[in-house]
């Protein structure tokens, strides 16, 4: 079974699992120059136009890999010279056009941006056109493309655009770090720093667990990754690693959502605080609607904070499908609880760089969490949860939730909210289409990732939140 | 005295709330509160023998069916 969906994603993987190969084995630094050659290793090209391209770009995944450039703090990052500088004109008449009759597309165009040369092919004004689409939706032939990049059409924040070179820049300052782009860009141009080198050190100097304990926090969308192996499997794979345990992150989820249905009920209104993706774009584009963010922490750092504050001299590294997290990790609020954040594309490079096949292993069980904290990986869950806080709380509070899946309907929805306008009174707001199962840091998106959500949720062996909280003291 | 539950998944799904929910239960009738300290933990790495339970560091292996015994054998009698 496939274990990425694209090649780039493999590629990005080939290098990760290089770079915790070495640095198990203590050799990176000695064979650090080396390794592009070690994945491209013949004299003919595979990817570029040649090798030595190849080379150059691969040494520069090396570099994220290793966390990439200290001096900008966006976790995410642009490949200058991996870029292709794909064209981005516009919408343009293709050779497609046959020059017909009919002229479909000039009666379309509301701006009088289309005309005809002698031959009677459509030609497109640039000085008119309002890239609106239409004579595009019109054409017969289907002869007029968009030439917009994938990194800008993914990236629904606009933070992207063309540099000096052509190449892809983002602004830091609109940037919310959701990884977007990372999963679109047909040419890995641009990728998530990695701190999987934080992890092997930490792991190393735990000693097996002896100098402190580290725990493994993993999201629920794990239960949608890993499809070639079971579940129970990868939690052995992560005790192999080194980890002393793994924890269900969605404990934080049902402890979050006990506590946001009791803030919802108080203050009336509410947004949801557990996506740092939205957190960040209301930070960035509805500063005047911060008071309405929840004042809890995500379900990761909530379980961290748990965590440590019970645990003395413990390190706590979260799993996730997250590009995002990695953000929010090194948030002043968030720094003391979270010690590194990995994705499952690099758990994955983790497992395979320490040569554990996952799928020979027994399966160990995960069971902390109820069925309202697990659902929070797709979208609905977090409302769902909040809903079931205020029936078990007893909780004189009638929730009228507005689920935005996607950075696209969170952006309705908060300019609603500042229009007066918002039909709702709690707004669960998750920047990946999907929720977090439609993460950048996912190894795969499926049409099946959301049944899988809830089945893993229906496993869960405590029913209702105050059961699987009961616990925690 | 510290009395120490491990509320990891393998214990959970043994029944470590049950065995939470019965000490504290125990405790309480018999006016233990004030000097026993409940606690949990996530793994204490012997998880064949959940639900784990530490009595001051000292290991347990107790069910939700011998928490009962358990208390009267280790706790009530024991404690100061």
């Amino acid at each position: 079974m496939r274990k990425f969906d694209t090649k780039v994603q493999y590629l990005k993987y080939k290098v990760l699992r290089e770079v915790a190969k070495q640095a198990w084995a203590d050799t990176l630094q000695d064979n650090l120059l080396d390794i592009p050659k070690m994945i491209v290793p013949g004299k003919k090209p595979t990817m570029r136009c040649c090798v030595y391209k190849e080379r150059a770009i691969l040494a520069e995944r090396v570099k994220i890999a290793m966390g990439g450039n200290k001096q900008n703090p966006n976790v995410i990052e642009v490949i200058d010279i991996a870029c292709d500088e794909c064209p981005m004109g516009g919408y343009e008449v293709t050779n497609a056009c046959r020059g017909c009759l009919a002229h479909r597309c000039e009666d379309a165009c509301k701006f009088g941006a289309i005309t005809f040369d002698d031959n009677h092919v459509a030609h497109i004004d640039k000085t008119k056109c309002k890239e609106c689409g239409c004579c595009s939706k019109v054409c017969p032939y289907s002869a007029i493309l968009n030439y917009k990049r994938p990194c800008e059409t993914a990236c629904k924040v606009k933070a992207i655009s063309m540099g000096e070179d052509k190449q892809a820049c983002i602004n830091n300052d609109k940037c919310i770090e959701c990884g977007a782009c990372v999963y679109a860009c047909p040419f890995g141009a641009i990728s998530d720093k990695s701190f999987i080198l934080n992890v092997i050190d930490m792991l190393k100097g735990s000693h097996g667990n002896q100098n402190y304990k580290i725990y493994a926090v993993v999201a629920p969308s794990v239960s949608s990754q890993f499809t070639y192996a079971k579940l129970g499997q990868v939690i052995t794979g992560l005790r192999k690693l080194g980890f002393h345990t793994v924890i269900e992150a969605a404990l934080g989820a049902d402890m979050v959502a006990q506590a946001e249905s009791k803030e919802l009920a108080e203050k009336g209104f509410l947004t949801s605080s557990c996506c740092p993706a939205f957190v960040s774009y209301i930070e960035k584009n509805f500063p005047d609607l911060l008071p309405f963010v929840s004042h809890n922490l995500s379900p990761m750092a909530t379980i961290s904070k748990y965590i440590k504050e019970h645990e003395k001299n413990c390190k706590i590294v979260f799993i996730g499908p997250c590009t995002a997290k990695k953000g929010e990790a090194q948030r002043e609020k968030v720094k003391p609880y979270v010690d590194a954040v990995l994705t499952f594309e690099e758990l994955q490079a983790l497992f395979d760089s320490r040569e554990i096949d996952i799928t020979t292993l027994e399966e160990d069980v995960l069971d902390n969490a109820s069925y309202f904290g697990r659902i929070f990986a797709r979208s609905g869950g977090l409302a769902d949860a909040v809903a079931e806080g205020i029936r078990e709380q007893n909780l004189e509070f009638v929730l009228k939730p507005c689920s935005c899946d996607g950075i696209e309907q969170c952006r309705v929805a908060l300019l609603q909210k500042r229009a007066g306008k918002l039909q709702a009174n709690f707004i669960e707001g998750m920047a990946c289409v999907g929720g977090c199962i439609g993460g950048a840091g996912c190894l795969t998106h499926g049409e099946k990732n959301k049944a899988e959500v809830d089945k893993y949720g229906r496993e869960a062996l405590e029913k209702t939140i105050a059961d699987a909280v009961s616990l925690l003291k | 005295m510290k009395v120490t539950v491990c509320i990891g998944s393998s214990c959970h799904i043994k029944g470590s709330r049950k065995v939470v929910e019965g000490l504290q239960y125990y405790i309480d009738e018999a006016g233990l509160g004030d000097k026993v300290e409940l606690g949990g933990t996530f793994c204490m790495g012997k998880c064949q023998l959940g639900v784990c339970v530490t009595v001051d560091d000292k290991f347990f292996s107790v069910s939700p069916e011998t928490v009962k015994e358990f208390f009267e054998k280790e706790i009530k009698a024991k404690v100061q």
